[in-house]
C-alpha cells in the first residue's frame, strides 16, 4: 500500500509546488509557473485516487487507517502527533478537494493569464491546497486546526489579491477578522475538549464522547458547551448567521478563488468539522437544535437577499451561504450523511457556477453587473449550457445531482422537524427563482451592453473543458443515491454508514414506503420539486415574459425591496454596534491615552530618567588621572587594612 | 647574611616613593617612571620571598612582570609622544577632557 503508507505525500505535493513557484518562479515564463502549479495538483489528485483505490481494498477493521509520523508537541500530559487519518469521510473530502481543486487550477491557468500577479496567484492557490489537505487528513483536532487557520490565511491572501484596490484589501481584512471571532470559539471548544477527554485525537475523543450519557434534552452539559463552541468556529468558517458577512465581500477575489475557496472547499470545512464531531453533537440535543435552526435560518435569510442582487458573483455568494445553511440544517436533524452528500454535489455545481460566471465576466471584459448583460446565450454557448446544467442541479430538478442531495436533506428534516422542513422547501423555491433570474438576465432577453465596446467571445479551451467536466459531475454526481427512489440502496449513504455506525442511534426512520412506485412519485412530485418549479415559472414570467414587471414591483413594494437590496442592513448594523465603537475606543482611548501617554510615556520616561541622572553623575568624574590614582590608592589601603584586621 | 626584612622594607619604601610620585608629580613622563618604580619594588619583594622560601615561582613571576612592563612601556611611551604632539604639553592637569 504505497500511498496509504506515505499519506503525507498528498499534502506535500502542493506545498512543494507553492514553494517552487514562490521562490524560483519570478524569472520563469507563465507556462512554467502554471505547469508547476497544475502539475503538483495533478500529482496530488492522482495520489489521492491511488490512496482511495488502496483504501477500498482494506478490511473494515483496518478503518479508520491512522498513520502516525512523528510526535509534534508534548507538554505535560498533553500530546499531539503529526498523524494523518483516512476513513470514508476523508475519502469523500479528499476526492472533492483534489478533484475540484485540480479542475480549478487548470481553469485558472487560462483565466489569470493576463494578470501580472500570475506567479503569486498560483503560489497562494497551491498553498491553499496544502492546508486544505492537512485539514481533512489530520487525525486530531489540533492538526485540523492548523489546516483550518492555514486555509483562512490563504483565503485572506487571495481575497485581497488585487491589493491595490481598497475594497479588496478591506474585504480581505473583513474575512480575516470575522473568522477570528469564530476561531476564538473553536479554540475554547478545543481547550474544553482537552480538559474533558484529556486528548485531542479523533480516535480518543469521539468514541469517548459517544459512550458518554447524552446531556438531557433542554439542558446544557459539558458536551453541549463543547459542541456549541465548535459550532461557533464552524459558523465563522462556513459563513452562517451571524458571522456570514465576510463571504459576500470575499467576492472581491479572483473568480477561480471564489469557486475553489468560497464555494467548493474551504467554506465547507465547518460542515466537515461538525460531521467529524457528530459523536459529540449527537449527545448534545440542545446544540443539535441550535445547529439546525441556525442552518435553516441562514438558508432562508441568504436566499431572500440573493433574490434582488444585481452583481452576478454576489448572487452566487448568497446562494453559497444559503446552501451551506442546508448542510447545517442536515447536521441539525442528524442527517450527517446527507450533509456530506450535499457538500459534494454543491462543490460540483457551485464550483461550476462560479467558473461559468468567471467565463461570463471574462467574455464581458470584466463586467459583473447582470443589468448590463443579456442575450449572451448564442455568443458563449459552452458557458451557457454548462451554467444551465449547474442551475438545473442547484434548483433541484429531478435527475440532477442537487435534487438527490437536497431531497434527502429535506426528507430527513420532514421526519425530525416539520417547521424546518417547511422553511427548507420555501428556500428551495427561492433558490430556483434567483438562479433562473441570474440565468435569464445573463443569457436571455435583449442585449443591454454596448457592442462597440464589449467584444463578447467564448473562453479558451483550457477554461471550457473544466466547465464541461464539472457540468457532467453536476448532472451525474448524485446518481449513486438514485436506487433509493426505487426502494433500493443509497450507495453514498451506505458508503459513509460505518462512520456513523459508531455514533448513537441511527437517525431518521427507514424508508417507510418500500413500494417503489409510490416512492418515486412522491420524490418526483414532492414539495421541494414543486417549489422549485414555481420559482422557475415566476422567474420566467418576470424576466422573460414581461420584463417590465420587476421594476413595477420594486416601486410598489419599495420598503421590502430596499430591505433586501440593502442586505437587511446587517453590515450597517455591525458597523454601528461593533466596528465604530471599536474604532472610537481604539482611537481615543487606546491610541491617544494608553499608547501615547501610557506606553510611550513609560518608554520615554525611562530614557529621560537615565539621561538626566547620567548628566548629574558625570560631574563626579574630573578627568584628572591623579585624582583617580589617589582614589585607587586610598581604596587599596582601606581594603588591605580591612583584610589585615580581619585576619589579625 | 642580610635579613629578609631589610629587603622587604626597601621594597616597601621604593613602592611608597612610586605611589607618592605617581600622585603628586605633574609631568606624565615622571608619572610613567613612578609606575616602573612600583613594578620594580614589587619585583624585589617577589625575589625576596622566592629566596627565603626556597621556591622558584617568585622568580618566574618577576620574569613575567619584566616582559609585561617592557610591552607596557613601549605602548605607554607611544601614547605620551602622541599626547605631546597633539596637546603640546605633558602636564596631567591639562589632559582632563574625559569629563566633558
Amino acid at each position: 500500500m504505497p500511498v496509504l503508507d506515505y499519506l503525507w505525500i498528498i499534502p506535500l505535493l502542493p506545498l512543494v509546488g507553492a514553494a517552487v513557484n514562490g521562490i524560483f518562479g519570478g524569472r520563469w515564463a507563465k507556462n512554467a509557473v502554471s505547469g508547476v502549479a497544475v502539475g503538483s495538483t495533478t500529482l496530488a489528485f492522482l495520489a489521492a485516487l491511488e490512496a482511495v483505490r488502496e483504501f477500498l481494498s482494506l478490511a473494515p477493521n483496518q478503518i479508520p487507517l491512522v498513520r502516525d509520523y512523528f510526535t509534534w508537541i508534548t507538554a505535560g500530559n498533553f500530546r499531539a502527533d503529526f498523524a494523518l487519518q483516512v476513513d470514508q469521510l476523508t475519502v469523500v473530502m479528499l476526492l472533492v478537494v483534489t478533484g475540484v481543486g485540480w479542475l480549478i487550477h487548470i481553469y485558472s491557468s487560462g483565466y489569470m493569464h493576463d494578470d501580472p500577479g500570475y506567479r503569486r496567484f498560483f503560489s497562494y492557490l497551491n498553498l491553499f491546497m496544502f492546508f486544505m489537505l492537512v485539514l481533512i487528513l489530520g487525525a486530531n483536532y489540533l492538526l485540523l486546526f492548523v489546516g483550518w487557520e492555514g486555509v483562512g490565511l490563504c483565503s485572506y491572501l487571495l481575497v485581497g489579491f488585487f491589493f491595490l484596490k481598497q475594497s479588496a484589501t478591506n474585504a480581505g481584512n473583513k474575512a480575516f477578522w470575522v473568522n477570528r471571532v469564530g476561531d476564538f470559539g473553536f479554540i475554547l471548544g478545543l481547550l474544553l475538549m482537552f480538559r474533558t477527554f484529556g486528548s485531542l485525537d479523533f480516535a480518543t475523543v469521539l468514541p469517548h464522547a459517544a459512550s458518554m450519557t447524552a446531556d438531557p434534552a433542554g439542558q446544557a452539559g459539558t458536551l453541549t458547551v463543547i459542541a456549541l463552541l465548535l459550532f461557533v468556529g464552524a459558523a465563522g468558517k462556513s459563513a452562517q448567521l451571524p458571522l456570514y458577512v465576510w463571504l459576500p465581500d470575499a467576492m472581491e477575489g479572483p473568480t477561480p478563488v471564489s469557486a475553489l475557496i468560497h464555494a467548493a472547499t474551504m467554506v465547507t470545512a465547518g460542515v466537515y468539522m461538525v460531521v467529524r464531531s457528530h459523536a459529540i453533537f449527537l449527545n448534545a440535543p440542545v446544540a443539535m437544535q441550535v445547529v439546525g435552526v441556525i442552518g435553516c435560518a441562514t438558508a432562508l435569510f441568504a436566499a431572500t437577499i440573493g433574490l434582488v442582487q444585481t452583481d452576478i458573483k454576489k448572487v452566487l455568494a448568497y446562494s453559497t451561504v444559503s446552501q451551506l445553511g442546508y448542510m447545517f440544517l442536515a447536521c441539525g436533524v442528524g442527517a450527517f450523511g446527507a450533509s456530506i452528500f450535499h457538500l459534494m454535489t454543491h462543490a460540483f455545481f457551485k464550483g461550476l457556477l462560479f467558473l461559468a460566471a468567471g467565463s461570463v465576466i471574462h467574455a464581458m471584459g470584466g463586467e459583473q453587473d447582470m443589468r448590463k448583460m443579456g442575450g449572451l446565450r448564442k455568443k458563449i454557448p459552452v458557458t451557457f449550457w454548462t451554467m444551465f446544467m449547474a442551475t438545473l442541479a442547484i434548483a433541484g430538478t429531478p435527475g440532477f445531482s442537487g435534487f438527490f442531495s437536497k431531497d434527502e436533506i429535506l426528507d430527513q428534516a420532514r421526519v425530525m422537524a416539520p417547521v424546518l422542513w417547511g422553511l427548507g422547501v420555501l428556500t428551495a423555491g427561492l433558490t430556483s427563482f434567483y438562479m433562473f433570474r441570474l440565468l435569464f438576465l445573463t443569457f436571455f432577453g435583449t442585449e443591454r451592453y454596448d457592442e462597440h465596446h464589449v467584444h463578447v467571445h467564448e473562453s479558451p479551451k483550457v477554461m471550457t473543458v473544466p466547465l464541461i467536466v464539472l457540468a457532467v459531475l453536476s448532472v451525474c454526481g448524485g446518481w449513486m443515491a438514485a436506487p433509493q427512489l426505487a426502494g433500493g440502496v443509497n450507495h453514498f449513504e451506505q458508503f459513509l454508514a460505518p462512520i456513523f455506525a459508531s455514533g448513537a442511534a441511527p437517525v431518521a426512520a427507514a424508508p417507510e414506503a418500500s413500494a417503489g412506485g409510490a416512492e418515486i412519485l412522491r420524490a418526483l412530485f414532492g414539495a421541494p420539486v414543486i417549489a422549485g418549479l414555481l420559482g422557475f415559472l415566476l422567474a420566467w414570467w418576470l424576466y422573460i415574459k414581461s420584463p417590465e414587471t420587476p421594476k413595477q414591483w420594486a416601486q410598489s413594494l419599495s420598503g421590502p425591496y430596499k430591505l433586501l437590496s440593502g442586505k437587511y442592513f446587517i453590515d450597517e448594523l455591525y458597523a454601528a454596534v461593533i466596528v465604530r465603537p471599536l474604532v472610537w475606543i481604539s482611537d481615543k482611548v487606546l491610541w491617544h491615552v494608553v499608547d501615547e501617554r501610557g506606553i510611550d510615556g513609560a518608554v520615554n520616561g525611562v530614557a529621560f530618567v537615565s539621561r538626566e541622572s547620567g548628566d548629574r553623575l558625570r560631574h563626579a568624574s574630573t578627568g584628572n588621572i591623579r585624582t583617580y590614582a589617589t582614589w585607587i590608592v586610598l581604596g587599596v589601603l582601606v581594603i588591605t587594612s580591612l583584610l589585615l584586621w580581619m585576619v589579625g | 647574611m642580610v635579613p629578609t626584612s631589610y629587603y622587604l622594607v626597601l621594597s616597601a619604601v621604593l613602592f611608597g616613593l612610586g605611589v607618592v610620585a605617581f600622585i603628586f608629580k605633574r609631568n606624565i613622563l615622571t608619572v610613567f617612571m613612578s609606575i616602573e618604580l612600583m613594578l620594580n619594588a614589587v619585583n624585589l619583594a617577589f625575589v625576596t620571598f622566592s629566596r627565603s622560601l626556597g621556591q622558584l615561582q617568585g622568580q618566574v613571576f618577576v620574569l613575567f612582570v619584566i616582559v609585561v612592563a617592557a610591552a607596557e612601556s613601549a605602548v605607554g611611551l607611544a601614547i605620551i609622544i602622541l599626547i605631546h604632539r597633539n596637546r603640546g604639553t605633558l602636564d596631567v592637569e591639562k589632559v582632563d577632557t574625559l569629563k566633558d
